[in-house]
């Protein structure tokens, strides 16, 4: 197969008809071409969106109250109601295979007033009182000092944890954080501790721009008793907080006196079913790719099939000459389709060069203008590559198969008569 | 060496049946210089291309140095055909991208021989055809004459049993006719098989015997006194 005889007559019979042969080579050159770039626009578009999940921990809900809209055991519909910190260790409780549970207040928000003060300078800032596991669910770099322990839940200390958005906007550059105080509503919080979110989209100032506080000092300091406004709920690895999510909201409903089957009475936003939406989503748009890249390839291969039909045909003469001469039907055969898949593969590899080219110079511009919203890093992983290969050499050898046959179809004695 | 006996072929042409060969009984011995000849249509090409494994025979056997030819897989003829039989065509046949030696060597090639001793036994024939100097020469720089010289050598080649040629001078003039004549008589004088379809009584006469075909029945198979075409080559 691999003897220099065949080879010459291959690149013989190719470089007779330059231009035909490169017109050819261009109908699959393209269709591999065009399944590069949809793939990797494909995973470019996957990349911008998944940067915008952060490191979150994907197999989380978040909870939190709104209004009931069923009477129940005497109490009116439209009444507002609060989650407690017993309902925490209930959850926890009764609902197995849940990792972590985490209460949570929250101080200010979007656009709100300015809330934190240091000496001249002040800021609105989103203040949280949170447990020590809450930075497992919405992992970030701690920068400096320490994020919050049990020991601060415990004795209800008066520290804070500020992101670098707000050292930014409350300090001067290289004044000392740690031991400095702030002062959120009025009261005085020791800072211990910086971090910073892993986020390069938008959102990311806003993430910055954050303070976490005990979660026993905040409802201490801010007068919010036993309430708690909202939950962070992660499943343990294994389990969906998807399968999980009805058994804790019954739980709620059965503490709050909530009607059973009040589904509006408790808002959620459940990461993991949004993940998953969006995974399929990605799914779908990568089977896009393959199957319309696959069927450009598809007309680049019938090109390539009809050219070996025309050369088989023009060469009958000579074929019919070789096989008097002795040639067997399936050296005959393996020539044809070595020469289809021959020009095949060339063709796809300068394809896959060029994409691959082309990818470089979309990253090198998204690069140089900045992030694109939605968009990042197009690229395609080596499977694709092989597997593209791999495409390549079947499609290769269905295109040089009709050919082949044809070829030997004729009768010896046919082909020598043919002018 | 050959041995047929009874031989029928008929072509099918649309609802009619044309009997090619009818009945034909016939035998060539090691070392003859036979000429197969008659008018177009007498039946002597389909005779030749039958002997030649290229067409299959309807009636009738077929053995060739004692191996009998029938019912052969197209991967056994060319086998067959590779080790038995070597061909020249009134046309040369040369594949017109290859040299004189990759040409003479492509019977080599498919014996699988290795690609050295492919080029030297090639050149070794082109020189007994005395075109060792062309050897690097595409058929397109050749004349007829030594066109026809290559594919007698490429027909030698794989050493056959039994030379096949179909109207070898056809296409020549008779200066060059008659060298060639001299070449395939040269070869025949080492002792090897040689079968010559012409239509050229002087041709014919060059051969040591002379089978007259008409109407797919032989007519006439005498021995004749060989004339030498050495007289007539300067």
């Amino acid at each position: 197969m691999f003897n220099k005889d065949r080879w010459k007559e291959i690149l013989e019979v190719l470089t007779t008809n330059w231009f035909r042969t490169v017109l050819t080579a261009f109908g699959v050159f393209w269709g591999i071409l065009i399944l590069i770039i949809l793939l990797s626009a494909g995973k470019g578009f996957q990349n911008g969106i998944m940067v915008d999940f952060g490191d979150i921990a994907t197999n989380t809900m978040f909870m939190w109250t709104q209004t009931t809209t069923k009477e129940y055991q005497g109490l009116p519909k439209g009444r507002r109601y609060n989650f407690k910190v017993e309902d925490v260790a209930a959850i926890k409780d009764q609902v197995p295979n849940l990792r972590f549970v985490s209460p949570r207040n929250q101080l200010g928000g979007f656009g709100g007033n300015n809330n934190v003060v240091r000496g001249i300078r002040a800021g609105a800032f989103n203040v949280y009182g949170d447990y020590p596991e809450y930075i497992k669910q919405d992992p970030m770099t701690i920068t400096s000092g320490r994020f919050l322990n049990y020991n601060d839940i415990n004795e209800k200390r008066k520290i804070a944890i500020i992101g670098e958005g707000v050292k930014r906007e409350l300090y001067e550059e290289g004044e000392e954080v740690l031991g400095s105080y702030i002062k959120i509503q009025g009261v005085s919080f020791m800072v211990l501790g910086t971090y910073k979110k892993n986020s390069n989209n938008g959102d990311g100032e806003e993430g910055q721009k954050e303070v976490f506080v005990p979660f026993t000092a905040f409802s201490q300091a801010f007068n919010r008793g036993n309430d708690v406004g909202w939950m962070a709920i992660t499943a343990q690895d294994g389990n969906s907080i998807t399968s999980l999510k009805e058994k804790v909201m019954d739980v709620v409903k059965a503490n709050r006196r909530i009607h059973p089957e009040d589904d509006r009475a408790v808002g959620h936003f459940d990461l993991y079913e949004e993940f998953g939406r969006i995974q399929s989503l990605f799914g779908a748009i990568t089977f896009i790719g393959y199957f319309v890249g696959i069927l450009v390839l598809l007309s680049g291969i019938i090109g390539v099939s009809n050219i070996m039909l025309i050369v088989v045909k023009e060469r009958t003469k000579e074929i019919g000459i070789r096989r008097a001469l002795g040639e067997g039907p399936w050296s005959i055969k393996g020539q044809i389709l070595m020469e289809s898949v021959f020009l095949t593969i060339i063709s796809g590899m300068a394809g896959i060069s060029f994409g691959a080219l082309f990818i470089y110079g979309v990253n090198a511009l998204l690069d140089s203008v900045g992030p694109v919203d939605m968009f990042l890093n197009p690229s395609v992983s080596l499977s694709v590559v092989v597997s593209a290969l791999v495409i390549l050499m079947i499609s290769g050898l269905l295109a040089g198969f009709i050919p082949a046959n044809s070829a030997i179809k004729v009768k010896p004695i046919d082909a020598l008569r043919t002018e | 060496m050959i041995e047929i006996k009874n031989l029928h072929k008929s072509y099918k042409m649309g609802s009619n049946s044309l009997h090619v060969l009818k009945g034909i009984n016939f035998s060539v011995k090691e070392g003859e210089l036979v000429a197969i000849m008659g008018s177009s249509g007498s039946g002597k090409s389909t005779l030749l291309n039958i002997l030649g494994m290229l067409d299959e025979l309807d009636e009738g056997s077929y053995d060739l140095d004692g191996v009998e030819i029938k019912n052969l897989n197209e991967t056994k003829a060319a086998n067959y055909r590779n080790k038995f039989l070597g061909f020249v065509f009134q046309s040369f046949n040369l594949i017109n991208y290859k040299n004189a030696m990759e040409n003479v060597a492509l019977p080599l090639y498919y014996q699988k021989v290795a690609r050295k001793e492919r080029q030297e036994k090639a050149l070794k024939y082109l020189e007994q055809v005395g075109l060792k100097e062309w050897a690097d020469h595409l058929p397109s720089e050749l004349s007829g004459g030594q066109k026809q010289r290559v594919a007698i050598a490429r027909a030698m080649a794989a050493e056959p049993k039994v030379l096949l040629a179909d109207e070898p001078t056809g296409a020549l003039d008779s200066k060059t006719s008659y060298e060639v004549m001299d070449l395939i008589q040269k070869i025949n004088d080492q002792g090897n098989t040689i079968l010559i379809v012409t239509h050229e009584p002087d041709i014919a006469d060059m051969c040591k015997r002379i089978v007259h075909l008409k109407d797919g029945v032989i007519i006439e198979d005498k021995k004749v006194e060989q004339v030498r075409a050495a007289q007539y080559v300067q």
